[in-house]
């Protein structure tokens, strides 16, 4: 089982090469986000989106649109980029313990508590405080983000669970039952 | 893939990353106890000095600055609003403020030295069992596989569109697999080049 530093690296990768086609603040890698926790457990999941956005902090472009750098951190939207391993190990403790019984209606319960409501918890109150909002309007400014973070709860679920099926990535404690 | 830095000999460039990292951090935690608008105003001109200084060219600060605008401009009418057009004024000076100076040290700190940087500061998670020199490696392996990754992607959509498939929601999974089967292979690379399995784990 010697795949940890791979695996972080190549999981790092998918929130950039996900669907394009959306608009900036709309991404895609909350998807990946989603995909790493649920897919390789974790602690690996969180590490692997820790080293995204350290390159996101450092300066490579890897941001939807060829954006990176500080700037991107320190501004409005930042604490949601900063929430992402914080979501991805959220997704992966859950799954880990789901894991047995793993299914699409858990899986969704997952993606959904670690890949939205963790973000939104994070990035919301970020976005009050650097943009001196009262809080009700960050959470109003938002609502834009549902329905995009719902479309990909299912697509991330059904992969996550497709993916259990064909290439399991996480073990079981022997001991637990 | 490119960096975001702009190469250019200039007193900004020569500043060590860790210091520019501590500037930003004190002028960032500071700023949001500064409510005086012409304070605010100063360390504006102060950055833009800096802009100048650094000889950063036009297109490319503006290209940094393009992804903040709307927002500081949507903040402002909201806050206007909802507030007054004094704190308004403020939040959106803060913003410009804080996004610009972080932008400048991306735009003059070399990528390497900044991971330099960043490795440093990882330093105390050394007991929680990271192992901060790794972050590099781990970053230039996630720079290589890029182009890896998008051409697994063309080679999955091949074969969809061979068996007649267009567009399917089944892209992800084959992608996902065959990006892990990878990860296993270099994974054993790596151990039989001598990177034991301890220390691939960052």
């Amino acid at each position: 089982m010697a795949l940890f530093a791979a695996i972080m690296v190549v999981l790092g990768l998918f929130p950039l090469i996900e669907l394009p086609l959306v608009p900036a603040p709309v991404t895609a890698q909350t998807l990946g986000v989603m995909l790493a926790g649920s897919i390789v457990g974790a602690r690996r999941g969180s590490l692997a989106i820790l080293v995204f956005v350290v390159m996101v902090a450092v300066g490579l472009p890897v941001l939807p649109g060829g954006r990176g750098g500080l700037g991107v951190i320190l501004g409005p939207t930042g604490g949601f980029i900063l929430a992402y391993p914080v979501g991805a190990l959220v997704v992966g403790l859950l799954t880990e313990r789901l894991w047995r019984r793993y299914n699409l209606g858990w899986a969704l319960l997952c993606n959904a508590v670690g890949g939205a409501l963790v973000i939104y918890l994070i990035g919301i109150p970020y976005m009050a405080v650097a943009a001196g909002l009262p809080l009700d309007k960050a959470v109003l400014g938002s609502v834009v983000f549902l329905p995009g973070d719902l479309v990909k709860t299912v697509i991330g679920s059904l992969a996550a669970v497709a993916v259990r099926k064909s290439y399991p990535m996480i073990e079981v404690p022997r001991d637990r039952a | 893939m490119l960096s975001l830095h702009h190469e250019a000999r200039t007193p900004v460039h020569a500043v060590p990353a860790g210091l520019k990292l501590l500037v930003l951090f004190v002028v960032g935690t500071g700023s949001f106890f500064v409510r005086s608008i012409p304070v605010l105003g100063g360390a504006l001109v102060a950055v833009a000095g800096c802009y100048a200084l650094a000889r950063i060219p036009w297109r490319m600060a503006v290209r940094q600055w393009l992804v903040v605008l709307p927002f500081v401009a949507v903040i402002f009418v909201v806050q206007g609003l909802l507030v007054d057009w004094g704190s308004a004024v403020l939040v959106a000076e803060r913003i410009v403020v804080l996004v610009a100076l972080a932008a400048l040290v991306t735009l003059t700190t070399r990528t390497a030295a900044m991971v330099a940087a960043v490795e440093r500061l990882l330093g105390p998670l050394r007991r929680l069992g990271v192992r901060p020199e790794r972050v590099g490696l781990v970053v230039a392996m996630t720079i290589r596989f890029v182009p890896v990754l998008k051409e697994q992607a063309d080679q999955v959509r091949a074969a969809q569109r061979a068996r007649g498939v267009e567009y399917s929601a089944r892209f992800l999974t084959p992608l996902l697999v065959k990006t892990l089967r990878l990860a296993d292979g270099l994974g054993e690379a790596l151990e039989a080049r001598g990177v034991d399995e301890d220390d691939s784990r960052l």
